[in-house]
């Protein structure tokens, strides 16, 4: 049996590949048509040996369960997501625009804190936040840049309108599932690659390098780059070990470094002690030195934040910067960027209430059942309120988990985040989707083409993160952009 | 790129647990066929190998009321076992896994391909009509990464603990299997003696070196050049002495190889040293147990030069 596009319905919400009454989007003929053409049981067939090359591979995420840590293979749906190049441009410019405006705001908080004294942003907003990082004033980072590498997660509404969700500044992950995405995809579908015009991800390794070797604080052709991973434990340990080999820089443990009474830091080699210049951090602020933070951290490097404040090492993403990265500083980012860039913000966010400001509070309170509620400090979809599909109890208990601690929460409206056509065990339904492309700011700055589409395998739900049954897709760049 | 200590430590131990791996599919397979040859007045079982292993306390701990079945489920399958086929190649995937940033990817690919067979196959257990497939592709698959590394990964400092690992953990072997087999035969044991040849040329099989034996020895299979082929031999690459060659090759490549060197040269002069005229199977398993004690002092050496350096201050 063939799949019959005109039986396929996404309902109320937005397609990314199928217009109405299984007539394709722009850029997405060549696919649907493909798909159309061959039988249900020739794309299980794709499927199970894209599944085979995953597993064979090694692409894994590590996740915790029943007590023991396992690697699963990771979850890949053969349909890619495809946005036409166009639209992609007027995203891509967005993305960079908020980037460079939060840079600039966290520089300011560091600094002379000109935007708090302005009153575009609350004091005690930032004052409150557990991100502001008291060691990190007055420290000049290459470029005035803090945040380097930034995952932006983009969903899109019924209406089409693509809206920011999150900016991860701290360690966002998931870059290196994009790249796997496309190796594996490109195994399993080469005619298309080959006839239509997909944008090429590959760069993404030489761009990061590119772009941690112009923070070295030794100016040299060969500055000593490494990536440096919490251990096999972590959940992205794959993606540590994946950028690393990809930029041929040596992945390193906190047992591997020590900062020495120059106040410069070094790694144990089989030579002896030798420099190291620059650090793509994957581990979290507090955890970095335990002489300044948690002082229990056995993940983090003695010293580490006195190397970075004489300026005798770069890190990336700079301590701190995750002061920017926050649900209710996220609510300000319009304001942001219209204070130091003066432009009106091209990607908009979604309309947020603050628990903080009492009459919105009120307003999140008595709507507990129409809103999404999240805490301002979590990731990876925890600890937060789906009113919709939340029962009556769940609404009351989150109500006085609100008002006890009304910085910690915000409210969203619920945002139908658009599908893709995703294989299920009944042929092919539409499924949630949303987008994280990755940005790159140092000398230069640079940004996938797409980014990583995770999906939410599960009919009806809209949480696509990889730890609660979230799967993902290649994300398809296509046609040439003006 | 530099070398990390505590990688290079990993690269050493990957080599040690494939080769480990690879030398016991071998070794069991080719016993396996030997013992279908024997009858059973012989008095030769499975149990033999476990000698062999030197896991003998492990195996009377998991197995208090052992029956035919459990020598060759401890060697192959046991997951308690950390001698076992089944945990060596984890291990090797664990370090491969914990330093595939300094392996080519295909490495990664390849020992996690083998591992995930290995464990699908040896699920409840081998049985003896599988036997001998099973652990063929085992050997064969550890040989495709061993090829795989030399012709797809520079032959810089991270290559040289992988031939490292390698080749103590051969010198091991060989002389494991060694003196197990001289134990047997050159004590004279009677029941034996109608089986010699066959049990010599299952000596040699087990460290692949028969057909190598055949050509450059030619002669019929006499049990001091049997000795002096795998022990002395400088061109085959599983005799004793050949594997003492690569280990000061590969450490001449190094830096600060000079304790490690020392270590390999005594061994070297031991080899040289041997004497078959003057020993008797009784001497000849007191000079392998101070050969294996002088390969934990090289063991040792390397571990002090290289991987537990302290050179925080």
């Amino acid at each position: 049996m063939k799949i019959d596009w005109n039986k396929y319905d996404p309902g109320q919400f937005y397609d990314e590949l199928i217009r109405e009454e299984g007539k394709p989007r722009q850029g997405a003929g060549a696919l649907v048509r493909h798909l159309a053409s061959l039988e249900e049981a020739q794309l299980r067939e794709r499927q199970a040996d894209l599944e085979r090359a995953i597993l064979e591979m090694g692409i894994t995420f590590t996740v915790y369960s029943e007590g023991e840590n396992i690697d699963r293979a990771w979850p890949l749906d053969i349909i890619p997501r495809i946005i036409p190049a166009r639209q992609w441009s007027k995203i891509r410019a967005g993305l960079e625009q908020r980037l460079i405006a939060l840079n600039l705001f966290i520089d300011d908080l560091y600094h002379e804190q000109k935007i708090l004294a302005d009153r575009v942003v609350p004091r005690e907003i930032i004052e409150s936040s557990p991100n502001f990082l008291a060691p990190c004033r007055g420290v000049r980072p290459p470029f005035g840049v803090w945040a380097n590498i930034c995952g932006t997660d983009l969903i899109r509404d019924s209406d089409g309108t693509v809206y920011v969700l999150e900016d991860n500044l701290r360690v966002p992950s998931g870059v290196s599932y994009m790249l796997e995405n496309r190796v594996v995809t490109k195994q399993v579908f080469p005619e298309l690659f080959a006839s239509s015009q997909i944008q090429s991800v590959g760069d993404y390794t030489s761009d990061l390098f590119d772009m941690l070797a112009s923070l070295s604080p030794r100016p040299s052709d060969y500055p000593e780059v490494v990536v440096m991973t919490p251990g096999i434990y972590n959940s992205a340990y794959f993606e540590h070990a994946y950028l690393a080999q990809g930029m041929g820089v040596e992945l390193v443990e906190g047992a591997d470094l020590v900062v020495r009474d120059d106040d410069c830091v070094y790694m144990r080699t089989i030579e002896g002690l030798e420099r190291v210049d620059v650090i793509y951090r994957r581990i979290n602020d507090t955890f970095l030195d335990p002489e300044v933070f948690e002082p229990d951290s056995v993940l983090g490097v003695p010293g580490l934040m006195r190397a970075w404040r004489a300026g005798n090492v770069a890190l990336a993403n700079a301590p701190g910067a995750g002061v920017a990265d926050d649900k209710v500083v996220y609510s300000f980012v319009p304001q942001i960027i219209r204070y130091y860039l003066d432009q009106n913000p091209i990607l908009p966010n979604v309309p947020t209430f603050l628990c903080s400001d009492e009459k919105s509070r009120e307003h999140v309170i008595a709507h507990l059942d129409e809103l999404v509620v999240k805490p301002a400090n979590e990731s990876g979809g925890y600890g937060m309120l789906v009113g919709p599909q939340a029962s009556k109890k769940a609404c009351r208990e989150f109500a006085d988990l609100i008002r006890k601690d009304p910085r910690n929460y915000i409210g969203q409206p619920l945002i139908s985040l658009s599908t893709v056509p995703s294989i299920v065990d009944g042929g092919i339904e539409p499924r949630h989707v949303d987008l994280r492309p990755f940005i790159l700011q140092g000398e230069r700055m640079a940004v996938t083409a797409g980014g990583l589409t995770r999906v939410a395998l599960r009919k009806g739900s809209f949480v696509v993160n990889s730890s609660q049954g979230g799967g993902s897709k290649d994300t398809w760049i296509v046609g040439r952009e003006q | 790129m530099s070398l990390l200590s505590r990688v290079a430590e990993r690269a050493y131990w990957s080599a040690r647990y494939l080769e480990r791996a690879e030398n016991s599919a071998r070794l069991i397979s080719v016993y396996g066929n030997l013992l279908l040859d024997l009858p059973e007045e012989a008095g030769v079982g499975w149990d033999t190998l476990i000698d062999i292993s030197g896991n003998g306390d492990v195996y009377a701990d998991l197995y208090p009321s052992p029956n035919a079945r459990s020598p060759l489920r401890f060697l192959v399958s046991d997951g308690n076992n950390p001698g076992s086929i089944r945990a060596s190649l984890r291990m090797v995937r664990e370090n491969v896994r914990t330093t595939r940033d300094i392996f080519p990817s295909e490495a990664w690919r390849n020992v996690n391909e083998l591992y995930l067979y290995c464990k699908e196959s040896l699920r409840g257990g081998i049985s003896d009509r599988r036997r001998h497939e099973v652990l063929t592709r085992i050997v064969t698959g550890c040989q495709q990464i061993n090829g795989m590394l030399a012709s797809n990964m520079s032959h810089g400092p991270a290559y040289q603990f992988l031939r490292l690992g390698r080749n103590v953990e051969r010198a091991d072997m060989t002389t494991r299997v060694t003196d197990v087999a001289t134990a047997a035969l050159l004590k004279g044991r009677e029941e034996l003696t109608p089986f010699t040849n066959t049990v010599w040329m299952a000596v040699l099989r087990s460290l692949s070196a028969y057909q190598m034996y055949r050509q450059y020895v030619r002669r019929r299979i006499v049990p001091e050049d049997v000795l002096a082929f795998v022990l002395m031999d400088d061109q085959f690459p599983r005799a004793l002495r050949y594997c003492l060659y690569q280990l000061e090759t590969a450490l001449r490549r190094l830096p600060r190889p000079d304790d490690a060197l020392g270590a390999v040269a005594r061994l070297q002069r031991q080899v040289d040293e041997l004497d078959f005229n003057v020993l008797d199977h009784a001497g000849l398993h007191e000079w392998i147990d101070m050969l294996q004690l002088e390969l934990g002092v090289a063991h040792a050496a390397i571990h002090r030069t290289w991987f537990a350096l302290d050179n925080a201050a």
